[in-house]
């Protein structure tokens, strides 16, 4: 059994350091001055900034460490009512070994699935289950009523500790949207510091916890930048883009206003906190444009699986493609990759 | 390895076909210029690109003959309906040809090719369209009914845009039915002459546009001609001003697009990411090569060392070298007379106790390069917040409350353009009314539209560029002939009312009153 991985804050120092930011509790009213105190964004210029960094040529050898950190970084999704244990192993199997015909091809940093499948993950993982850091793949599951969120945060909780005790690595929970756009800050703040106690396990580390803001639903960058800081400022280890179910999920200049977000955070705090976009995210072309945007705006440094994931599914072929291209110097086909 | 070192990137030159040696563009045919020819280099290596024809005197008249000549054969007899079919396919030949324009444009100005790719060369093609679809609804450029073209216009354009400017020139001129001598810049002549061919390729008629290269003297010579209706230039105030004094007295019309030294003005309630980003653009756009750059920063005092401290930070991420690769921000500077100007100013500015920051960047060995600089602690009353630096320099300088901003805006001999940062848009509608700058942007920087007029106050010249105003530039109302012929002929079409004014209006069919006016009865008449 691996080490389980312990997350980067306890939730008493998140407390702490909120409290110190806010200067007072987290409630409504203390949380409205704060966010709404935070600069506006404008959108034509951060749009203009996403799409300018998409303008980057990435070739040869750039493109090559490119594809691989692309791999390393995807969390590997599957997410359907319809998922079975079988479809489960299946997936992990493509995780452990995304490219049969090329025993060079990265891991995957993680499998991602709802809590009830975390056992049949763990099981199909067996002695390839854990940290990225160490070349292990992680096993995230998405909790709290995913992908709603409306439900009591009794049941939240439940769903989040059931994961946990299942071996869940990290838990990727969704915020009340309901509450943030009705101005009820501090109601979401408490549950995310909620889940996060949740994910506490029996030795005293913590599940990695990913907070979903769910920006298609946000609307605004106004608001997407208020809830990366009220989610952070909650306890967040990761802010994540989507659940994937709602359009539009990730994009670039939502995933690029978040990276400012973690990159003003660690400037004033020294925290480092991740980010993942997730839905929407197909092409090569278009991953590269995301670790551009990583690196020339958080900095180099979050290029690793404990600061950035790709939420994605069918990401992984496209990249496998690339990389056969850039190896044999020609395109192969859809049928030269594993479906899943 | 580290993923920021991107690998090299080239843009490719096998798309130039470039010819060893160019000639003067008159009458429609490439010819040898009388004056000594000169070489173009490219100013990231000091490579020697071709050798260009000089224009002399001689040659200058050559030019204004041929502009003259189809002006009066061909050009003022045309349509406006098929002079804007003309001006459709120069703007579909760049589209066309438009990677083969922005990779000698990069080559010979020095500008980063994502630079010439992405901005310059759309925007080219962007004017010729705009103007295209004016050619033939010159009757409501806001002259009246059927306005004239003035006939020979004298256009003498800068190195910083070299084709974008002569896209400015050039469309609504020939839109207007004007003909055409432009003069580009020396250090910059090639994709001018590019142009050239294009203008065979679309079969414009010879002569309407001739494009003659030389220096500072075939310049002065061409404007100084006799032949030429219309003065329009682009440049530096010294010449602009040598320009005025040269045509005063005559019948030339003139326009002057001159320097600038615009105030971006940072309100503390800024979105601050982007106004990082517009700063930037605002002054290293183009090596600060540009007359509106946003040179001098105006930042509310209460936020001053947050903004310098990002400010540092996105520049160190910056990266400036090879024009021609995709991921070049910084070119080059297009003349080792300019970077010395730049050098000179920015000495002037320690000495004048400012506090100089420059980005870490390596500098190539061969070519002129300036690495991206701010200076903070500068004075209203230093050199650098006064003179135009034309350069990748950055002035900072601070205010206390919004009246404080607008003083010192506008405590400019130059008034072209300003930016205004704020989340507020009441303030912004409230500064930008009193801020004395042709162009002002809100909430952005360093943006053009073929429908947007551009131009300055003061020092940075007069007339307007772009839209319906840079019609009004080449186009005069209908003659006193004409102009009152077209009065009558709205009278006696307009209904009886109008008619019984006119005297003896009502009793002449108007079907013969348009053929024959009467211009003196109808004056007379008034």
């Amino acid at each position: 059994m691996p080490a389980p991985i312990s997350a980067g804050t306890s939730l008493v120092t998140a407390r702490e350091r909120a409290l110190a930011v806010l200067g007072g509790e987290p409630d409504d009213a203390t949380l409205r001055r704060y966010l709404h105190g935070i600069a506006g964004v404008d959108a034509v210029g951060l749009e203009q900034r996403a799409a300018a960094l998409g303008t980057r040529s990435i070739k040869t050898t750039s493109k090559s460490w490119a594809l691989d950190r692309i791999i390393s970084l995807i969390d590997l999704t599957t997410l359907e009512g319809a998922d079975t244990p079988g479809k489960v192993r299946s997936l992990v199997a493509k995780a452990m070994n995304p490219d049969p015909a090329d025993a060079t091809t990265p891991r995957v940093a993680a499998v991602c699935v709802y809590g009830d499948m975390v056992p049949s993950a763990i099981d199909a993982l067996g002695g390839a289950h854990g940290d990225p850091d160490d070349g292990g793949i992680a096993v995230a599951a998405v909790a709290t009523a995913f992908p709603s969120g409306r439900a009591s945060l009794d049941v939240k909780l439940a769903d989040t500790a059931e994961a946990v005790a299942a071996g869940a690595d990290e838990i990727d929970m969704v915020i009340d949207r309901g509450a943030f756009l009705a101005g009820r800050y501090g109601l979401v703040f408490d549950q995310i510091a909620a889940v996060k106690e949740a994910c506490r396990r029996p030795d005293g580390t913590s599940a990695s916890l990913k907070v979903i803001l769910e920006t298609g639903e946000l609307v605004t960058y106004d608001n997407v930048r208020r809830a990366s800081w009220l989610s952070i400022l909650a306890g967040g280890d990761f802010i994540k883009t989507s659940t994937g179910k709602v359009q539009p999920a990730a994009t670039l200049p939502v995933t690029l206003l978040m990276l400012e977000v973690v990159r003003d955070w660690h400037l004033m705090t020294g925290q480092r906190i991740g980010v993942k976009p997730a839905g929407g995210i197909r092409s090569s072309k278009d991953a590269i444009k995301y670790l551009v945007t990583v690196a020339e705006t958080a900095g180099e440094e979050w290029l690793q699986p404990h600061l950035f994931r790709f939420g994605a599914s069918s990401l992984l072929n496209d990249v496998l493609l690339q990389r056969q291209k850039t190896t044999s110097g020609h395109y192969s086909g859809a049928d030269y990759v594993t479906i899943d | 390895m580290s993923f920021l070192e991107y690998a090299p990137a080239p843009e490719s030159r096998a798309i130039l076909s470039l010819r060893d040696r160019y000639g003067l563009f008159i009458d429609g045919e490439f010819v040898d210029g009388r004056g000594t020819p000169f070489q173009t280099i490219s100013p990231a290596t000091e490579e020697h690109i071709a050798t260009i024809a000089n224009a002399n005197e001689a040659d200058v008249a050559d030019a204004v003959a041929a502009a003259r000549r189809a002006y009066d054969r061909t050009w003022s007899k045309m349509s406006g309906r098929d002079r804007g079919k003309y001006l459709f396919r120069i703007a579909r030949l760049v589209q066309e040809r438009s990677r083969e324009l922005a990779v000698a444009e990069s080559l010979d100005n020095g500008k980063p090719i994502k630079e010439s790719r992405d901005v310059d060369v759309p925007l080219v093609a962007a004017w010729f369209f705009y103007y295209a679809g004016w050619a033939d609804k010159l009757d409501h450029a806001g002259l009246g009914a059927d306005p004239r073209a003035l006939g020979v216009a004298a256009q003498v354009i800068p190195w910083n845009f070299p084709l974008l400017m002569l896209a400015w020139k050039i469309a609504p001129a020939l839109a207007a039915g004007n003909t055409v001598v432009l003069k580009p810049a020396e250090t910059t002549p090639l994709t001018a002459l590019i142009f050239a061919e294009i203008l065979q390729q679309a079969d414009l008629p010879p002569g309407v546009v001739n494009i003659i290269t030389g220096a500072g003297d075939t310049g002065a010579a061409l404007v100084a001609h006799e032949g030429v209706d219309k003065v329009a230039f682009t440049g530096s105030t010294a010449v602009g001003r040598a320009i005025a004094k040269q045509v005063a007295g005559t019948d030339k019309k003139v326009t002057l697009e001159l320097g600038g030294k615009a105030a971006n003005i940072v309100f503390d309630d800024a979105p601050i990411d982007q106004a990082i980003e517009g700063i930037v653009n605002g002054i290293f756009f183009n090596q600060g090569h540009v007359c509106c750059a946003g040179s001098r920063l105006l930042v509310q005092e209460n936020i001053h060392d947050e903004v310098v401290e990002r400010l540092k930070l996105r520049l160190s991420t910056l990266r400036l070298g090879d024009p021609l690769d995709k991921n070049t921000d910084i070119g080059a500077i297009n003349s080792r007379e300019q970077l010395e100007r730049i050098h000179e100013l920015s000495e002037i500015g320690v000495a004048e106790g400012a506090d100089r920051w420059s980005a870490p960047c390596d500098i190539p060995e061969n070519g002129f390069w300036y690495a991206p600089t701010i200076f903070t602690n500068v004075q209203t009353s230093s050199r650098i917040a006064r003179d135009e630096i034309f350069g990748p320099v950055l002035s900072v300088l601070t205010f206390r409350t919004p009246a404080e901003a607008i003083a010192k805006a506008n405590n400019t001999p130059y008034g072209l353009s300003a930016g205004i940062w704020t989340d507020k848009g009441s303030r912004i509608l409230a500064v930008a009314d009193q801020l004395r700058a042709g162009v002002i942007w809100a909430n952005t920087f360093n943006r053009f539209d073929p429908s947007s007029p551009f131009g300055g106050y003061k020092e940075s010249g007069y007339g307007r560029e772009g839209g319906r105003h840079g019609l009004a530039a080449y186009l005069k109302p209908a003659s006193s002939v004409g102009g009152r012929a077209g009065a009558q002929r709205r009278l006696e079409t307009g209904g009886a009312a109008a008619s019984a004014v006119g005297e003896a209006a009502s009793e002449k069919p108007a079907r013969r009153a348009r053929r024959t006016p009467k211009p003196t009865k109808k004056g007379a008449a008034k």
